[in-house]
């Protein structure tokens, strides 16, 4: 089943999602995820960042098809994710795996992590319960736990710990993409450092591509290649991590950056105009989504929603403006000093 | 500086307890620091420091059955609050020092419209006509900067975003012009954006109304952008006390110096992200020496024996609680 | 808010335990039950007479040393009665809230991990079960299946389906939305291992002690359809059939219908102490600190 068509890439065309209220006062629709494209090149990671409700954990699980989008098209390795049905998508499930933001609810807290590890090697595998038990104790050693911990519940865990589990789990599958969920955002710094280090280890060892969904700027850029900036549903800038970061072309990237704050009493800085807040994506403003927060918004950004366009060789940004919002880096200022 | 001001809050050896399983573990140890009159202090620490449990404590707020606290004294106005009657308390509660939490929703009654809740605090700290009340709230919601204020007066907590219901805490703890303000990580629930403007509306209120504010949060970047001063937590005690621009800038004690390592940032590459080994001690089993030595890598034999004291680093203000640091700070 | 003490965890069922270990009331609940349990169970063992035999010449004979609850109209011993009864209600309550829990957890947990027309359709018709009293509803599939034990307890059963299904449905849909569910789904295990091996176990705690609880309803609603004559057949001693025999004499008889009362009464009450406590137990919001 895993004869390869393609090279190892993912790639999402035109995906959307609606999501349908029903409320006391008739149906609502939500556009959670509006006509979102990205490519993650095998063995690389991509970034997917936002503020809540942006819509990139609902990007996340429809890539996954743990939500059904409803149109765009989803290519795993020259695989069409959204067509595959029955043995077809299980053999899917087992190249592509997710870890999740709370380590608290993500393991089932009725059974011992052998068994939680065990069972996709006995839904999927045909091979002997020795063989099963090998590779249940390898996913445990590759992140960092003892075997004997196997036999033990998850609450007997910390944090950090389950966080691994979470890992070795979306691991005992060989899997060749993951989506990381904000996997690193519930944890403390110390912790959050390690979970990073044993990411990239596997990265490096295994070649894994990632797509990687996080409201924290500065664990995007230590981890990821590349960066997709999302609001209220849309990619509004697309390139180089470092660059991007360094140098925005969209004046929402700007802000997202300007507000991230920075661990150095020197970078204070006068906040830039931050003017209200992110729209409800049930009554998305008309035009560019951003407009009624930009400081650079003319008539036409109201009336008319920019398009994601190539500016350079490899960037990307949804924007009318027409001189780059290229500011260099400075933080802000909160206090007056 | 000739005539040394009074703090505005001065904790002396605060000491509390939880109960696990029948036995009193200590939460916070010993802990001696004293907010200044118009000063940030941001209290930092990972999850399990204790520095919630410290503000908790400052107000008496801990649940009654599994916590007590079991020596020291809070200093305010005078007054230890320590000692102080359940009556006593309240009448401080919210009134000469007041508190905003991480999660707004639950510290706001769904059933109430939102101008009700903020009169209600106003009458019953300072009284008067539920008119006067009313138009103070209308007043109050327009100072956290509300849009449309007189409409949101009657709409209830629900309505409210994440970052607006913040505000409406912030508009309820200014309601009474308490003295001091703890804000237990008031932003960590909030995006970035919103984080941004909500600290900087501190910064602007903390001055209008000359509070203290005591500012206790997990982030090291928030911490850089509001602080005038900075305690750093670890199992329950200060390790490092000191000015934002010194502490920054040259960090003494080896578990906040490896906190700055492990942070990615987002202005910088940060190649050798250095993660800590080990994880936070539980409030069971604290090592008997120093907390952080076995996670240190500059421990030495009598770490693992002797309990360090905070002392001064040789700067002044700067205080540390670790012997062997190496001199001129750890980089 | 939460305090910094989750380093030191508890597990589960010891929480629990300790929860509701130190309700005096459980503890009351616990041996009223077990006393009735023992004594079913041992009945052939302390039964001082036949339940069946008839003496008529002792009929209607008031307590007394021989016949300590007294006799009945056909001069069988009521204490001798009321200790076999004692296994026909305790059997029809068991067997009954076994066949509803198990038929009633599947429904629940169905209807709320697939949601949508099904789940609606599936609450439709248990509500409308739901708004029927237990008793007419038990009246009805009595009347129409006959007077037998087995139709008893198929009635009971059924009556008890709809609230089985509610309990169990309600933390489904809370547990299909929590992370390591939709894991499960990334990891591609089918709806059947999702529902029994993910979602099941963590309800079905909930579900066993809220059943203690209904299995005192169906006692009573077993004692008030053979009060009516829907119940098991004659001779075979039941309570409720004891206290409708003894109804007909209450002026002259009154120990024929008082001691089956206070039985199911005792029963009732043990089961409902017991309940009581497990759910006090494992309600998050009375567990408190």
């Amino acid at each position: 089943m895993t004869t390869s068509l393609g090279n190892g890439d993912f790639i999402v065309r035109n995906l959307s999602k609606t999501f349908v209220r029903h409320g006391g006062s008739g149906a609502r629709c939500v556009r959670a995820v509006d006509d979102v494209s990205f490519r993650v090149p095998k063995g690389t990671s991509l970034g997917l960042v936002g503020e809540s409700g942006c819509g990139k954990s609902t990007v996340a699980r429809a890539i996954l098809r743990l939500i059904e989008p409803d149109s765009g098209s989803i290519v795993f390795d020259g695989i069409d994710v959204r067509a595959a049905k029955g043995a077809a998508l299980r053999a899917l499930r087992r190249r592509m795996q997710i870890v999740f933001q709370d380590p608290y609810s993500s393991l089932n807290p009725r059974r011992t992590i052998r068994q939680t590890l065990e069972e996709p090697l006995r839904v999927h595998l045909r091979i002997s319960s020795k063989e099963i038990r090998e590779k249940a104790e390898a996913a445990m050693v590759e992140v960092g736990l003892p075997r004997e911990a196997l036999e033990r519940y998850p609450h007997e865990f910390s944090g950090g710990q389950r966080q691994r589990i979470g890992i070795a789990r979306a691991l005992v599958l060989d899997p060749e993409l993951v989506v990381a969920d904000e996997a690193v955002s519930a944890l403390d710094v110390s912790v959050q450092a390690q979970i990073l280090r044993l990411l990239e280890g596997l990265r490096e060892r295994r070649g894994l591509s990632f797509l990687f969904v996080s409201h924290d700027l500065g664990v995007v850029r230590h981890f990821c290649d590349r960066v997709c900036v999302m609001y209220l549903g849309r990619i509004v800038e697309e390139g180089p991590t470092v660059d991007v970061f360094d140098r925005p072309l969209h004046p929402y990237t700007r802000l997202l950056r300007d507000s991230y704050p920075v661990p150095d009493p020197r970078a204070r800085r006068p906040l830039v105009q931050i003017v209200g807040e992110v729209p409800s994506a049930a009554n998305p403003p008309p035009g560019c989504g951003f407009h009624p927060r930009c400081a650079r918004a003319d008539g036409l950004c109201s009336v008319e929603r920019p398009q994601l366009e190539t500016v350079s060789d490899d960037r990307a940004r949804a924007c009318y403006d027409p001189e780059a919002t290229d500011v260099a880096w400075g933080g802000l200022r909160i206090g007056a000093r | 500086m000739t005539s040394f001001p009074r703090p505005a809050l001065d904790l002396r050896n605060l000491r509390t307890e939880f109960r696990i399983r029948d036995r009193w573990y200590p939460a916070v140890r010993n802990v001696s620091v004293s907010l200044m009159p118009n000063e940030t202090l941001a209290v930092v620490g990972e999850s399990g420091s204790g520095k919630s449990v410290t503000a908790l404590s400052i107000l008496r707020l801990l649940p009654h059955a599994g916590a007590r606290i079991q020596g020291g004294e809070v200093l305010f106005e005078g007054q230890d609050l320590v000692t102080l009657s359940e009556r006593e308390m309240s009448s401080i509660r919210g009134n000469s020092i007041a508190m905003i939490f991480q999660e707004p929703m639950t510290s706001l009654n769904p059933t109430m419209t939102v101008g009700d809740q903020i009169a209600e605090a106003i009458l019953i700290h300072r009284g008067g006509s539920r008119m006067q009340a009313k138009a103070e709230a209308l007043r109050l919601l327009e100072e956290v900067k509300i849009p449309s204020p007189k409409s949101r007066l009657d709409e209830y907590p629900h309505q409210f975003s994440g970052g607006m219901r913040q505000r409406v805490m912030i508009a309820m703890a200014l309601a009474c012009h308490p003295r001091v303000l703890l804000a237990d990580e008031p932003t960590t629930a909030l995006d970035v954006t919103i984080q941004a403007q909500v600290l900087s509306q501190l910064e602007e209120l903390k001055q209008a109304y000359g509070m203290s504010m005591l500012f206790i949060t997990h982030n090291l970047g928030v911490v850089a952008q509001i602080a005038d001063r900075v305690a750093v937590m670890y199992a329950g005690e200060i390790v490092e006390l000191a000015t934002v621009d010194a502490l920054f800038a040259k960090p003494m004690h080896p578990y906040t110096a490896a906190l700055l390592r492990a942070m990615p940032r987002a202005d910088r590459g940060t190649e050798n992200l250095e993660p800590i080994p080990g994880s936070v001690p539980a409030l069971s089993a604290v090592p008997a020496g120093c907390s952080y030595a076995p996670r240190c890598p500059f421990k030495e034999r009598t770490c693992l024996d002797l309990h360090p004291e905070l002392v001064s680093s040789g700067d002044p203000g700067h205080l540390v609680r670790c012997p062997v640091r190496p001199v001129g700070g750890v980089h | 808010m939460t305090i910094e003490v989750a380093s030191v965890a508890v597990s589960q069922p010891s929480r629990l335990w300790l929860a509701f270990s130190k309700n005096p009331l459980f503890w009351l609940g616990a041996l009223l039950l077990a006393i009735i349990v023992a004594v079913a169970v041992l009945a052939p063992l302390i039964a001082p007479h036949d339940p069946l035999e008839q003496n008529i010449v002792a009929r209607l004979e008031p307590p007394s040393a021989e016949f300590l609850f007294g006799t009945d109209n056909y001069g069988r011993d009521v204490l001798s009665r009321l200790i076999y009864g004692a296994r026909i209600s305790l059997m029809v309550g068991f067997v009954a809230i076994l066949i509803a829990m198990t038929i009633g957890c599947t429904i629940g947990i169905v209807a709320g991990y697939v949601g949508g027309v099904l789940d609606q359709l599936v609450m439709g018709v248990l509500d409308v079960m739901l708004s029927f009293p237990a008793l007419l509803l038990g009246l009805m599939i009595a009347a129409m299946l006959g007077a037998s034990l087995q139709n008893l307890i198929i009635a009971i059963a059924i009556t008890e389906i709809a609230p089985f299904a509610r309990v169990a449905r309600a933390p489904t849909i809370a547990l299909k939305q929590q992370d390591f569910v939709i894991a499960g789904r990334a990891l591609g295990f089918g709806p059947v291992r999702i529902m029994g091996v993910h979602i099941l176990p963590n309800l079905i705690s909930d579900v066993v002690v809220m059943s203690s609880l209904w299995m005192a309803s169906a006692i009573r609603t077993e004692a008030s359809l053979s009060f009516i004559g829907l119940g098991v057949p004659p001779p075979t001693p039941t309570w409720g059939s004891m206290i409708r025999e003894g109804f007909d004499n209450i002026l002259d008889a009154w120990w024929l219908a008082v001691f089956p009362s206070l039985a199911i009464l005792l029963t009732v009450l043990a089961l409902n102490l017991l309940g009581d406590a497990l759910r006090d137990a494992i309600d998050p919001k009375l567990r408190g600190e």
